[in-house]
C-alpha cells in the first residue's frame, strides 16, 4: 500500500481498504526501519501522526471526504510547526519550537492529512546535495553511497523510499526540482506569490516557494489544491484565484507547443541525461505537440545573478539568528560583540556562513551598483527572455540537472556546486513555475525533465506532465536497493 | 570671525496607530515589559510583515499638510545592523523612495517675519525596541514592546541658522502634527524625537562646514541649549586651530553640553537594499484627493480665519492657533461668551497664565471652555465687573460649580441699584473735599481717584460706569 501514489490511497481510504492509523502505522514503521540508513527525517513524530491519523478516520466515518483525509505527509523542517521542534537544518535552530504553524502545515492540517515528521534538508536550504545540514546528510535510496540532492533532499529521499506519501518542499534556485530529479520522483515549484511563505524559514525571500514532492503530477495537483491560494499574512502571496488543478490534468496536448531551449542542451548536460529528454520529447510529439528550439540568451548569467540576489537576501534575512531571543546561544558570553561572533560562528555552518558574507560583501557600499543593482538587470532581461519565448511556445522543457545523482562528498570546490542549478535557477529568477518528472534510469540513476511554464499556468504543467506520466512509467519505479515493504 | 550656523533637523515622530507598522501588536505607551510583542515583533523565523495602511494615510496627510510630493510608488528597504533591541537584525524603512518627499514649512521668526524651511523628505520606517541597562546587574534586558511602532522621520534641509529657529521649526512641526493628529508628539515621553545637525561656516561662505549630529535631545529647551551649546564647542575648536570632526554626539541635559557618542570610527554601512517581503506602497490620485478633504483647518487658514471673523490682531491669533486645542477652546469661549476680544483676551492672558503656572494641558484645566464664556457673558451683561470676574475665575479653579452660582453664593453680583449707588456716591463727595474741589476747578483725572473710592467702598461690586456718571452728574 505505503508505495501507492496519493491519489491511489485517498480512493482507498475512501473505499474502506484501509484506514488512515494502519497506513500511518505502515508508513511509521518503514521509517523506523529505513531511516537510519536514509537520514531522511530530522524528527520522527510517531504519536502526533497516529493521533492526527485516528482524528482523520473519525471524521471519515461523519463523513467528511477531503481528498487529502488521513495522507500521511511530510514537511521539510523549514516549515514551523507548532510544537514540533523546526530546525532548518541548523545547529541554530536545533532546539525552536514554534509556537505557530506556517501556513502551509496549517492547510494540510485542515484538509486532514497527517504529518509524520520533519524531513532534512540543506542548512537553511542552502546547498544542492542536502550535504551541508548540521544533521548529516540524506542518502539516495537509489543509490546511498550518491547524493539525494537538495536543498529538499531529505523530502526527496522519504517519497522515492516510500517513508511518507507526499511531502512539502522548498525551492530558492531548484531546490524542489533538483532533488526530484536526482531521486525520481515528481517535484513542483509554483510561480512565486501563489503558495504562502508564511511561517516557511526565509532564505532568499523574493525567489523562495513552497510546492509539493511526490510521486506523480496527479499528487502534485492534488497537494497544489490544498497549499494554492492568497494569504493574507504574506504580502507577496497573489490573489489570484485558486483552480482545481485536478481538473485539466486529462486535456489532451494536440497542438502544445513545447520550446526546448538551445542553451539547455550545450556543453556540460551529460549523454545519457539528454537522451532521455530527447526520448521523452518524442512522447509528446506522438501525443500531438510540436517542438521547437528556443533562445534564452541571458541563461548563462542566472547562476552569477542568482549568487548576488540569493546571498545578499540571506545575509539579511539570517541576521536574526543573533542569540538574544531563540535558538543557539554560545556559552558564556563576555559582552554583545563576543556574543554575536561566537554565537553565529558556531551556530551556522561553513555554507551559510559563505553566503552571508558574499551576500554583505556584495550589498556593502561601493559594491552595491557592481553587484546587487547589476544583478537585479539580469534579473529583469531573463524575465524578458521568458516573456519572449512564452510569446510562441506553451511550456519549455528541458533537463533538471546536468546529470544524476552525484556521489557523496563528490562536489567540494562551492562554485561546481553552485553550477548544480544551471537549468533551475532562472525560472526562480523570473517567478515562473517549474517542475521536475521522472524521465529516465540510465545506469540505474533516475533523471529529471524539467518543464517550465508562463505566470500562473501551474494548470498547464500539471497537464502536461500528466499526459507524459500517463504515458511512460519512469514516475512508478522505485529504487531496487531497497525493500518495497519493510 | 564671523560665523555663520547651519542646522538641519532629522525628527521622528510615532505615528499614533492602534497597532505596529507591521503587525497587530498593541503601541499602547506604558505597558509591562514585552507584553506588547508578538512573534513578528520578536523575529521569529518565517513570520513576514503586513502593512499596516492607517500608517500611509497618517504620513500622506502630513505631506498634503506641508504641501509636499507625495511619492505614488513608495518602497521600503532594510536597514542592517545588529542591535540586541533591534530583533530582525534591520530595520525597515524607506530610502531612495519615500512616501512624503519635498515640502515647506512656515515658521515665524522672532522680529515677526517669515522664513520658509525646506522639508527634504519624510519617510515611514519602524521603531527599535528599548535597551534597559539598570537593574540588570551588568546585564541588559530587552522589552521590545516599542519594536515595530510605526514612525516618520523628518528630514529638514540645513536652512536654519540660529537654535530659535529650529525650535520655531520644531514647535510649527509639532503644532502641525498634532492639528492632523496623526502623533502624540510627545518630547518627554519619546513620541517625538529630535536629531540635530550643526555645522558652521564663516559668514558669507557657500560651502558647508563639516557637521555633528547631536542626538538624545527630549525637549524644546534642550534642543536650544544643545544647540547653542556645540555651535560654541565646534566655534571654539576652529578658532584654537583644530577641525570638527564628523561624528555623533549626545546631548546631556544634566551638565548641558554635548558628548562625542562614537568615537572616529568609520560610519556604519547599513547596506540598504529593497524589502523583499513587501510590495510597493502604490498610491493614486483618488486617495490623495479624499485624504486632501479630510484634512482639518490647518494653523496657517485658522489664524487668517481668526483675524477675519473675530478681528483678531495678528498677534492674537497667531497665539491662539498654536496648539489645535487651545483654538477650539477660544472659539468655544467666544461662542459662549459672545466677545470674540474680550475672549482671546481672557484666554491668552488669564487662562495661559493659569496653564503655566500649573503646568498643565489645556485638557487638564478645570475652567472648561463654556464656564469661561459664561464668566466672561456675565461682564458683558454687566452682572459683575472685570475686576470681579478675576476673583470669580481664582474661584472657578477650585469650585467646580457653575459661574452664576460662584457669583450668587459669594455675593459678587455688582450693585446697579441707583439709590444704593447715590448713597456711595454722596458719601464719597463728603469725605473728599479737597479732590472734588480740584475736580470742579477741572482737573479731570481726579475722577478716576474718586470712582475708585466709591468702587472700594462697595468692595468692587458698584458698577464703575454709573459710578462715573453720578459723580460728574453730583460735582458738576
Amino acid at each position: 500500500m505505503i508505495e501507492k501514489t496519493v491519489a491511489e490511497l485517498s480512493a482507498a481510504l475512501a473505499a474502506g481498504e484501509i484506514s488512515s492509523v494502519e497506513l500511518t502505522q505502515a508508513y511509521l514503521d518503514r521509517i523506523a526501519h529505513y531511516n537510519k540508513t536514509l537520514n531522511a527525517y530530522i524528527t520522527v513524530c510517531n504519536d502526533s501522526a497516529l493521533a492526527q491519523a485516528k482524528a482523520a478516520d473519525a471524521a471519515r466515518a461523519k463523513g467528511d471526504t477531503s481528498p487529502l483525509l488521513g495522507i500521511p505527509l511530510a514537511h521539510k523542517d523549514i516549515f514551523c510547526t507548532t510544537g514540533v521542534r523546526t530546525t532548518c537544518g541548523s545547529r541554530m535552530l536545533n532546539n525552536f519550537i514554534a509556537p505557530y504553524d506556517a501556513t502551509v502545515v496549517e492547510r494540510f492540517n485542515a484538509a486532514g492529512a497527517v504529518m509524520l515528521g520533519k524531513t532534512n534538508m540543506d542548512e537553511f536550504a542552502m546547498g544542492s546535495s542536502n550535504e551541508t545540514s548540521y544533521f548529516g546528510p540524506v542518502r539516495n535510496p537509489w543509490d546511498t553511497e550518491k547524493v539525494p540532492g537538495g536543498s529538499s533532499g531529505g523530502s526527496a529521499a522519504a517519497v522515492a523510499a516510500d517513508l511518507c506519501a507526499m511531502a512539502t518542499g522548498t525551492d530558492t534556485g531548484g531546490s524542489i526540482r533538483q532533488p526530484a530529479a536526482f531521486c525520481g520522483i515528481t517535484g513542483f515549484k509554483p510561480s512565486y506569490g501563489r503558495v504562502s511563505r508564511w511561517g516557511m524559514i526565509a532564505f532568499a525571500s523574493s525567489l523562495d516557494q513552497a510546492g509539493p514532492i511526490c510521486k506523480s503530477a496527479e499528487d502534485a495537483a492534488l497537494m497544489m489544491n490544498v497549499m494554492a491560494g492568497l494569504d493574507e499574512k504574506d504580502s507577496t502571496s497573489i490573489d489570484l484565484p485558486v483552480e482545481d488543478y485536478t481538473a485539466t490534468l486529462n486535456d489532451s496536448l494536440e497542438g502544445l507547443r513545447i520550446g526546448i531551449p538551445r542553451q539547455h542542451f550545450a556543453e556540460g548536460l551529460s549523454p545519457e541525461v539528454e537522451q532521455s529528454i530527447r526520448d521523452g520529447l518524442a512522447v509528446f510529439e506522438k501525443l500531438g505537440a510540436t517542438i521547437k528550439e528556443i533562445d534564452l540568451p541571458n541563461n548563462h548569467l542566472s547562476v552569477s545573478a542568482y549568487y548576488v540576489v540569493a546571498p545578499a537576501e540571506a545575509s539579511a534575512n539570517l541576521s536574526r539568528y543573533d542569540g538574544v531571543r531563540y535558538g543557539y546561544r554560545c556559552e558564556d558570553p563576555v559582552d554583545l560583540e563576543d556574543m554575536y561572533k561566537r554565537t553565529r560562528s558556531e551556530g551556522f555552518g561553513a555554507e551559510v556562513k559563505r553566503r552571508i558574507m558574499v551576500g554583505t560583501y556584495a550589498l556593502s557600499a561601493g559594491f552595491y551598483d557592481a553587484y546587487y543593482r547589476k544583478a537585479q538587470r539580469i534579473r529583469r532581461l531573463i524575465k524578458n527572455d521568458f516573456s519572449s519565448a512564452f510569446k510562441e511556445v506553451d511550456v519549455i522543457i528541458g533537463p533538471t540537472s546536468p546529470h544524476t545523482a552525484f556521489g557523496l562528498g563528490a562536489k567540494s570546490d562551492p562554485v561546481a556546486m553552485y553550477l548544480e542549478d544551471i537549468y533551475t535557477i532562472a525560472v526562480n529568477l523570473a517567478g515562473l513555475p517549474g517542475m521536475s518528472i521522472p524521465a529516465g534510469l540510465p545506469g540505474g540513476m533516475p533523471t529529471g525533465m524539467h518543464i517550465v511554464g508562463n505566470d500562473f499556468a501551474e494548470a498547464k504543467l500539471l497537464n502536461v506532465a500528466h499526459q507524459f506520466q500517463l504515458n511512460t512509467d519512469w514516475h512508478t519505479r522505485r529504487p531496487a536497493a531497497l525493500g518495497k515493504e519493510a | 570671525m564671523e560665523w555663520e550656523t547651519v542646522i538641519g533637523l532629522e525628527v521622528h515622530v510615532q505615528l499614533s496607530t492602534k497597532s505596529k507598522l507591521f503587525s497587530g501588536s498593541s503601541t499602547k505607551f506604558g505597558a509591562e515589559p514585552n507584553t506588547q510583542a508578538n512573534i513578528y515583533d520578536l523575529a521569529l523565523p518565517g513570520t513576514l510583515p503586513v502593512l499596516n495602511k492607517e500608517v500611509v494615510k497618517k504620513a500622506v496627510m502630513f505631506g498634503l499638510a506641508i504641501g509636499a510630493e507625495i511619492g505614488k510608488r513608495s518602497i521600503f528597504d532594510r536597514k542592517n545592523y545588529f542591535y540586541p533591541d533591534l530583533p530582525k537584525g534591520y530595520q525597515t524603512s524607506q530610502l531612495d523612495f519615500p512616501t512624503v518627499g519635498k515640502g515647506t514649512l512656515t515658521i515665524m521668526l522672532e522680529d515677526g517675519s517669515e522664513k520658509v524651511v525646506g522639508v527634504t523628505r519624510a519617510h515611514i520606517e519602524e521603531d527599535a525596541g528599548k535597551s534597559l541597562h539598570e537593574d540588570f546587574h551588568g546585564m541588559s534586558g530587552i522589552d521590545l514592546n516599542r519594536a515595530g511602532t510605526p514612525l516618520l522621520e523628518i528630514v529638514s534641509e540645513p536652512d536654519l541658522r540660529n537654535a530659535k529657529e529650529a525650535v520655531a521649526y520644531l514647535k510649527k512641526l509639532h503644532s502641525i502634527i498634532r492639528y492632523l493628529d496623526i502623533s502624540d508628539a510627545i518630547m518627554a515621553q519619546g513620541s517625538m524625537r529630535c536629531d540635530a545637525n550643526v555645522s558652521i561656516r564663516p559668514k558669507g561662505e557657500s560651502k558647508f562646514g563639516t557637521r555633528t549630529e547631536i542626538k538624545n535631545i527630549n525637549s524644546f529647551r534642550f534642543v536650544e541649549k544643545a544647540i547653542n551649546y556645540e555651535v560654541q564647542r565646534q566655534q571654539d575648536v576652529i578658532e584654537d586651530g583644530g577641525s570638527v570632526v564628523q561624528e555623533t554626539r549626545l546631548y546631556d541635559a544634566d551638565r548641558d553640553e554635548t558628548r562625542s557618542m562614537r568615537s572616529k570610527e568609520v560610519e556604519n554601512d547599513y547596506r540598504y537594499f529593497p524589502e523583499p517581503d513587501l510590495l510597493p506602497i502604490e498610491i493614486d490620485d483618488s486617495y490623495i484627493e479624499a485624504l486632501r478633504e479630510q484634512l482639518p483647518e490647518l494653523p496657517e487658514a485658522k489664524k487668517e480665519r481668526f483675524m477675519s471673523q473675530y478681528g483678531l490682531s495678528d498677534y492674537d491669533a497667531g497665539v491662539l492657533v498654536v496648539e489645535r486645542e487651545m483654538a477650539d477652546y477660544f472659539e468655544a469661549v467666544a461662542k459662549t461668551g459672545g466677545d470674540a476680544k474680550m475672549a482671546a483676551n481672557w484666554v491668552s492672558v488669564e487662562l495661559q497664565g493659569l496653564l503655566n503656572k500649573e503646568d498643565w494641558e489645556i485638557g487638564e484645566c478645570p475652567i472648561q471652555a463654556d464656564r469661561l464664556g459664561t464668566l466672561i457673558a456675565r461682564i458683558k451683561d454687566n452682572t459683575i465687573s472685570g475686576k470681579i470676574a478675576k476673583t470669580v475665575f481664582e474661584t472657578m479653579v477650585e469650585d467646580p460649580a457653575g459661574v452664576d452660582e460662584i457669583i450668587e453664593s459669594k455675593g459678587l453680583k455688582q450693585v446697579t441699584d441707583t439709590g444704593a449707588i447715590e448713597a456711595l456716591v454722596d458719601e464719597v463727595i463728603a469725605n473728599n473735599p479737597d479732590q472734588v474741589q480740584q475736580l470742579r476747578d477741572g482737573k479731570e483725572q481726579v475722577i478716576g481717584y474718586l470712582v475708585g473710592q466709591a468702587m472700594k467702598l462697595s468692595q468692587g461690586k458698584a458698577n464703575p460706569g454709573q459710578v462715573n456718571q453720578l459723580l460728574r452728574d453730583k460735582i458738576k
